[in-house]
């Protein structure tokens, strides 16, 4: 596997409403690796995946994509990239199966993988054809994490994956992401959970100099 | 780069249109209040039909520019609560053609309806019989404008939580040319003049906000979704 270097993130900071919620967040994430989020409530972990989603501007300092700065190769990076936040963006008036259906049609790498098999994959199956408001939590947050079976993405970025999800759905979503490490890619997600995956650092964002592990 | 224009268009134009579907009772009310108010104008002002026909076409377009209103509040409300929106806005599509694609479905859904009706309303409103050709075409044309100005409104007031009075108060002045036009249109095929001129007018409205409101309303998407 080679040891390349995904995303490199520089002196990263943001303003929210003229008071800095951080700065100097300095961090880099090799291809197979895994990088936890950890932080108090309110500490920014969110902010920070949404800043690396391109969804906020930083403040201050650049984000780079195999070297590259990200205004440079923005329609690349975002190709390879999966977000999954802490809204699934399932829709309740669909169904599992159209919500997923949905999803896929929009991200640019996806493998040949059926929606059927996806839904299956994170036991769903039986429940494809029933509207989203009639499933729980739980099952919203197994559509959205359906689309981690279909990705052919480098970078996933999960927003507190583990919310909602039973003891059998967080085991199955850590086997997979060492799956997705051993094919050279590469996750980012913050969480509160411990987790039993290879590969994994942590970084912490509660203290304000917050240093790679 | 490799992707096409179209790209994201039919996608979400298709997913709009099955959402519609799924929630009929609620996409139907801007129409349901249409039609609504509608009768009850004969019957608050005057049911004789030589002063009806006076104001059919401005109260029509007035009510259609209402009902629009009504609805284009909603249009990126619940994508932006359940997130779906942020994933739009992170995706490598470029951000306009989706965009279209949910104004058409919003179109199709409200504007067109409104369109399909309102011979019954003019008929309700003694409306002379010249007035109805015009009056198809000028709706079809303006509720299209409405949709997709509305839609630059909706993107900019999306992340407030009581948008909907500043929603108005945003796009109003943009609808008023398509309601002077849209009106002067049946009016003037009511007079025996020439009802072509303010027709072109509308469609020049149109071609301008086909091609600038998609890119206004990414635009203000990503200012709102940006704080």
């Amino acid at each position: 596997m080679s040891q390349s270097t995904l995303l490199k993130v520089d002196n990263l900071a943001f303003e929210r409403d003229d008071s800095c919620l951080f700065e100097n967040i300095n961090l880099s994430l090799n291809s197979g690796e895994i990088l936890q989020i950890e932080g108090a409530n309110g500490s920014g972990k969110t902010t920070l995946l949404r800043l690396l989603t391109t969804a906020l501007q930083p403040s201050a300092g650049g984000i780079l994509y195999k070297g590259v700065a990200l205004s440079q190769c923005r329609y690349q990076y975002l190709s390879n990239m999966l977000y999954i936040g802490h809204q699934p963006a399932v829709k309740l008036t669909l169904t599992a199966e159209e919500n997923l259906r949905w999803m896929v049609a929009s991200s640019a790498k996806i493998n040949q993988l059926s929606i059927d098999e996806a839904l299956d994959g994170v036991g769903l199956s039986g429940y494809s054809d029933i509207p989203c408001y009639a499933l729980s939590a739980g099952q919203h947050r197994r559509v959205a994490l359906a689309r981690l079976l279909i990705s052919e993405a480098e970078l996933w970025y999960l927003d507190e994956p583990f919310t909602a999800i039973d003891k059998q759905g967080v085991s199955f979503l850590e086997a997979r992401l060492q799956e997705h490490l051993h094919r050279g890619g590469a996750v980012l997600l913050s969480s509160h959970q411990d987790l039993a995956i290879d590969n994994l650092r942590k970084y912490s964002l509660s203290s304000q100099a917050g240093q790679t592990q | 780069m490799a992707q096409s224009i179209n790209s994201g268009f039919t996608p979400w134009l298709k997913r709009d249109l099955l959402l519609a579907y799924r929630r009929r009772g609620e996409v139907a009310s801007p129409l349901v209040f249409f039609v609504m108010v509608s009768t009850l104008i004969p019957l608050g002002l005057t049911p004789e039909s030589a002063q009806l026909a006076e104001i059919a076409a401005g109260m029509i377009w007035v009510m259609a520019l209402l009902a629009t209103l009504l609805s284009v509040d909603g249009l990126f409300a619940s994508d932006y609560q359940d997130g779906s929106l942020e994933q739009l806005l992170i995706s490598p599509q470029l951000l306009p053609m989706p965009l279209l694609g949910k104004i058409t479905a919003h179109w199709l859904t409200t504007g067109l309806p409104l369109t399909l009706v309102s011979p019954l309303l003019g008929l309700m409103l003694s409306l002379p019989a010249a007035g109805y050709l015009p009056m198809l075409c000028s709706l079809a044309l303006g509720t299209a404008c409405l949709s997709l100005t509305g839609a630059v409104g909706a993107a900019l007031t999306v992340s407030l939580r009581k948008g909907g009075l500043l929603l108005s108060l945003l796009v109003m002045p943009m609808y008023m040319p398509v309601i002077i036009f849209g009106s002067a249109t049946i009016s003037y095929a009511i007079d025996g003049l020439n009802w072509l001129p303010p027709l072109a007018i509308l469609g020049a409205l149109f071609a301008a906000s086909v091609a600038l409101c998609p890119l206004a309303a990414a635009g203000a998407l990503r200012i709102t979704s940006a704080n």
